[in-house]
């Protein structure tokens, strides 16, 4: 199990890895919406949270199909599943590395994007707060939606389609605790809801990702 | 590994595998029908068959990579995968391949692994290669690679799907000489192959269990290999 860590992420870091893709892609779009918008601080301040976790999701769906289907065209994926490893042990240690390159980077340099927005510096804990299980839920639901697609040709628009309804209460309530302190709201309420589905999502999805894997394997 | 696969009966010896009565399905349809055989320890057996027939859907069956139609696979010990594929990654090291696969498949100990890669390196050759990305690797060293992968993982049978691919003729005797020490240390081995390797082995003709009549009809062609019933553990009879 750690050996597959381990080997994922030397394999992400390495060159066409692809570890900083989601990362540049991230960051492109936080420093693009201020040029887009305007200067208007007041509204930048007040859509930052929005931005940051729409930015976030979206840089995790980018790298979502590397998961599995590298893995599945040279063959590994056919070696893994003789192996006497759990399938479903599998599913969580490779959305595990998928976070460990693409969410907590992301997560890690958020507050330095939130200057980039105006964002208030009170609102930066609740920002990394939301994030850090929020792309962790999305790491794992993108792992089994990735896992459904896997025997697909290019099947980067299906995955995107199966994947997004299932990232909008990720995103609702993730956003909504990063936006909450601003709104005058108590951001506890929403973040306990995104620690739910994030909890929720490491129980059921990775045995969910080793069946649809079976299936797709035949 | 589908339920079958590790269904371990007492009476079969380590290595053995026992396929009884086997119907498996490629996209769906059955391509083999009542495939019936026994795989002794110590045994490589040659799959032959035309192109369509189901050498690679019988493996992956037997693998436990996809559930058969009816029928069922025994064996008594682990199950060893080597498809088209390699299963190497181009950015790892040799060395780093090997280490992972030895590591997957429960090798622990940094000594005993490097061991074991040194083992399976030296096998097929590889000694120069070992610091090298796989990426590098030609096309004959990459299917060397693959094979030597097969070492690492300490399984009693394997499950080959046309190993000798971009192979050069010296290094179908390594792999000859893989298989036959893999034998010797009472391992298994099913081989799906058009040439001959060199291995001492029976072969099982799957034109004979084909459910494509324009197949099953043909006349058997494979005149220079040993005859089933030689081996006296092959075919349906034997069970």
């Amino acid at each position: 199990m750690i050996a597959l860590l381990i080997r994922d992420l030397r394999i992400a870091t390495r060159a066409g890895g692809g570890a900083g893709l989601g990362l540049a892609f991230f960051l492109m779009v936080v420093v693009l919406v201020p040029l887009g918008v305007g200067p208007e601080t007041q509204l930048l301040a007040r859509i930052a949270p929005g931005i940051l976790w729409v930015g976030a999701l979206l840089a995790c769906l980018l790298t979502l199909d590397r998961i599995f289907a590298l893995d599945f065209e040279d063959g590994t994926l056919d070696a893994l599943l003789c192996a006497p490893l759990p399938l479903s042990g599998v599913v969580l240690v490779k959305s595990l590395a998928h976070w460990l390159v693409t969410g907590l980077p992301l997560t890690l340099i958020s507050p330095l994007l939130g200057v980039l927005l105006n964002l208030p510096p009170e609102g930066y804990f609740w920002l990394m707060a939301s994030l850090l299980p929020g792309t962790l839920s999305l790491s794992v639901i993108g792992a089994f939606g990735a896992a459904l697609t896997v025997g697909v040709r290019r099947g980067g628009l299906l995955l995107s389609l199966l994947v997004l309804p299932l990232y909008v209460p990720t995103l609702v309530f993730g956003a909504e605790c990063a936006s909450a302190l601003m709104a005058f709201k108590d951001p506890l309420a929403p973040f306990i809801f995104l620690l739910v589905i994030t909890l929720g999502s490491l129980a059921f999805l990775p045995m969910a990702g080793a069946a649809a894997l079976r299936a797709n394997l035949r | 590994m589908t339920k079958q696969s590790n269904d371990k009966p007492e009476d079969l010896p380590r290595g053995g595998l026992l396929v009884d009565n086997l119907t498996c399905t490629r996209g769906g349809v059955p391509v083999l029908c009542g495939v019936s055989f026994k795989l002794s320890p110590g045994v490589a057996v040659l799959l032959r068959g035309p192109n369509g027939v189901g050498k690679t859907t019988l493996l992956r069956t037997i693998a436990g990579l996809q559930p058969p139609l009816r029928g069922t696979v025994k064996m008594n010990g682990s199950v060893a995968w080597a498809g088209h594929a390699d299963a190497i990654k181009g950015t790892l090291s040799v060395r780093e391949n090997l280490g992972f696969w030895a590591a997957v498949h429960g090798v622990s100990g940094r000594v005993k692994t490097a061991q074991l890669v040194d083992q399976a390196v030296e096998s097929f050759y590889l000694g120069d290669l070992v610091a090298r990305p796989a990426q590098s690797l030609s096309a004959g060293q990459k299917r060397r690679l693959g094979l030597a992968r097969l070492l690492v993982t300490g399984a009693e049978i394997w499950t080959l799907d046309e190993p000798t691919v971009s192979l050069d003729s010296d290094s179908v005797t390594l792999f000859a000489d893989a298989v036959r020490a893999h034998c010797a240390r009472g391992g298994s081995a099913l081989i799906a192959t058009h040439i001959d390797p060199g291995v001492d082995a029976a072969t099982l003709d799957l034109q004979s269990y084909s459910t494509r009549r324009d197949l099953s009809e043909q006349p058997a062609v494979d005149a220079g290999d040993t005859p089933v019933g030689d081996e006296g553990f092959l075919g349906e009879d034997a069970l």
